[in-house]
């Protein structure tokens, strides 16, 4: 395909699309009154309702489906891929690294954002210092790890070659010998797990901000006139007044950090015991052809979620209730 | 760095103990801040650091890259755009048809959803219907459905419909899996409109369309463009969808970097100015529209 065929193609389907849609909106015109709302309603929902049935409910349940076949997805094997899931070393390993990562990063990328956004606040140049650490955010987590690919890039230690990698130079400067960062389980997970946290900071950083500039100035202000010091400030007044934006920030990096796939993919491929579910997903149901495990890892990041995001809305509850 | 002096203080420049009182407090609080903007400035350097080696390298000829640190750049500085010229060409190692296709995909991909999603955000926010608070459930609950559970459905329905190796695969899956989110956001924008204003167009015989054309849309701007931002972003950055639904022809940016980060780890000339090429179209869009980002970040926007 040339270029002018692809933006052709693009071309075509945007105005197909505008045609659906003018279509709709003349279908609506026709109407008039109260009581075409029925009618209106049906119309402009239509292709959205068709879309999602479609694309998402009838996918995720015959996903859930599938995890009760075998490899080949043709006969019945009862519960087995979730036991293999749960049994078998390679698998448990990747749950074990799931569990670091979901761990890990909520919480340190949530307490980086925090100090950060305190640190910042009502500084000179606050707009600016928030942009550095807000950019990698729009980067894509394949760009972002190519970055830290580089920063561990590692070069035998010998007389001749130089470190182009920036952590194995510090650590020759330093006095010690290089390291394979990416490749010595455990700790190679922990160093995948430093871009999602480099990522994420930003997010908790913005959202963390605009909340604690939301606190009344006169709790700020009763509170220093009694002395407190700014540790205290911020044990007694910052982090409870904004308590619900914390548990906003770290169940929404939680449940980015379980789909993680794009990190893992690309800077190791799962090997060296890095795999996560979300890349195991994708090895088993794309490379190693078992749809059966593919779909119960699937169904497995499915149930995981949920109890986060219910915990989430939950505590937004709450917070309006109040 | 920080200005953290409290005006209270200023209010009674003449008492004397007052001062006295005042007078530690304050050194300890320019001292904190002192260490305050030095752990600023350390994390902001931390966080900027990897990426301008990356950037530098980027500019560096190809044997000077794979031999020396980036760092020794700015004691024999080598400048040369050959890397780039190699990865917008359509040689070996080229990416410049990817980067084609990351438009072509991306276009699409955020007005069909969002144009979609904004007719079932206003049936949802103003017309009056049965089941209508059930399916606005189902649909706010279906954005906690991880994509990895409807990809091999979905491509075994493309290809029953013929559509594999086209770019429609990968324009349906982003418009699909956007449309909660969008749908969810931009209900919650058009709440916030005045009752009285969409009463008052009605009371002078206005019809849904001439409703959703006068009144809404010029009202939710910001909130279309927060949306798209996203949306944006989201595709422009995706992998996954990319991996599972492009293939050789169709393949974005992303798929190609992923792919030659794995088969040739060590080819950085191509690595540090293919991920430059790709990085700095997301980056110029949310620094020219940084304003909406942040508020539709703040507004619930982020998608997983």
């Amino acid at each position: 395909m040339t270029t002018s065929q692809k933006f052709t193609q693009m071309g075509a389907a945007v105005l197909l699309f505008l045609a659906v849609v003018g279509v709709i909106l003349f279908v609506a015109t026709r109407f008039s009154g109260r009581k075409a709302d029925r009618a209106v309603a049906t119309v402009f929902l239509l292709p959205t309702v068709v879309m999602v049935a479609l694309g998402l409910v009838y996918p995720g349940a015959k996903t859930i489906y599938q995890s009760f076949f075998d490899a080949a997805g043709s006969s019945f094997v009862g519960f087995d891929n979730y036991a293999t899931i749960f049994t078998s070393s390679d698998q448990v390993t990747v749950l074990r690294n799931t569990v670091l990562w979901v761990v890990v990063t909520p919480f340190v990328a949530t307490a980086i954002g925090l100090v950060y956004a305190i640190l910042i606040d009502r500084a000179r140049l606050e707009s600016f210092a928030k942009a550095l650490i807000f950019l990698p955010m729009s980067i894509s987590f394949v760009g972002a790890s190519i970055i830290w690919k580089f920063v561990y890039e590692y070069r035998p230690n010998e007389q001749d070659i130089q470190q182009i990698g920036l952590l194995n130079q510090v650590l020759v400067w330093l006095g010690g010998s290089p390291q394979q960062w990416l490749v010595n389980p455990p700790w190679n997970t922990f160093f995948l797990i430093v871009v999602m946290i480099w990522i994420q900071a930003g997010f908790a950083m913005t959202v963390l901000s605009a909340a604690i500039k939301a606190i009344p100035e006169d709790i700020v202000e009763a509170a220093r006139l009694d002395g407190v010091g700014a540790l205290g400030m911020f044990r007694f007044v910052t982090v409870p007044s904004i308590r619900p934006a914390l548990v906003v920030v770290l169940t929404t990096i939680g449940i980015g950090t379980l789909k993680v796939f794009d990190i893992v993919r690309t800077m190791t491929g799962g090997q060296f015991d890095t795999s996560v579910v979300a890349n195991e997903f994708y090895s088993q149901s794309f490379r190693s052809a078992n749809q059966g495990l593919g779909a119960a890892l699937a169904v497995l990041l499915f149930v995981l979620v949920i109890p986060i995001v219910a915990y989430n809305i939950r505590q937004l509850r709450s917070t309006e209730a109040r | 760095m920080t200005t953290t002096t409290p005006p209270a203080s200023e209010l009674t420049p003449g008492s004397t103990i007052e001062a006295l009182v005042q007078a530690p407090a304050k050194a300890r609080e320019r001292l904190t801040s002192r260490w305050a903007s030095l752990a600023a400035v350390f994390i902001a350097v931390l966080w900027t650091l990897p990426t301008f080696g990356l950037a530098v390298s980027s500019l560096r000829p190809e044997l000077a890259i794979k031999t020396t640190g980036w760092w020794t750049f700015f004691s024999n500085p080598q400048v040369t755009l050959d890397n780039y010229r190699a990865v917008l060409g359509n040689g070996s190692g080229g990416l410049g048809g990817n980067f084609i296709n990351s438009f072509v995909i991306v276009i699409p991909s955020v007005v069909i959803p969002i144009s979609l999603a904004a007719l079932a955000a206003y049936t949802f926010a103003w017309i009056e219907f049965r089941g209508r608070n059930l399916l606005f459930i189902v649909i706010f609950a279906l954005q906690i459905v991880p994509i990895q559970v409807t990809l091999i459905p979905l491509l075994s329905l493309y290809v029953t419909a013929h559509l594999d190796g086209t770019f429609w695969p990968i324009w349906l899956s982003h418009s699909i899996f956007g449309l909660p989110l969008a749908i969810f956001l931009l209900h919650n924008f058009m709440r916030e409109i005045p009752r009285e204003l969409i009463e008052a167009a009605r009371m002078d015989g206005a019809g849904h369309v001439q409703i959703f054309f006068r009144v809404l849309l010029p009202l939710l701007t910001p909130a279309l463009a927060a949306i798209g931002i996203f949306q944006f972003l989201w595709v422009w950055n995706d992998l996954l969808v990319a991996l599972t639904f492009a293939g050789q022809p169709t393949a974005p940016m992303t798929a190609a970097l992923s792919a030659l980060s794995g088969t040739r780890g060590t080819a950085w000339h191509l690595l540090s100015a293919g991920a430059f090429v790709a990085i700095i179209v997301p980056v110029a869009v949310f620094l020219s529209l940084q304003r909406y980002f942040v508020r539709g970040l703040l507004a619930g926007g982020l998608k997983g």
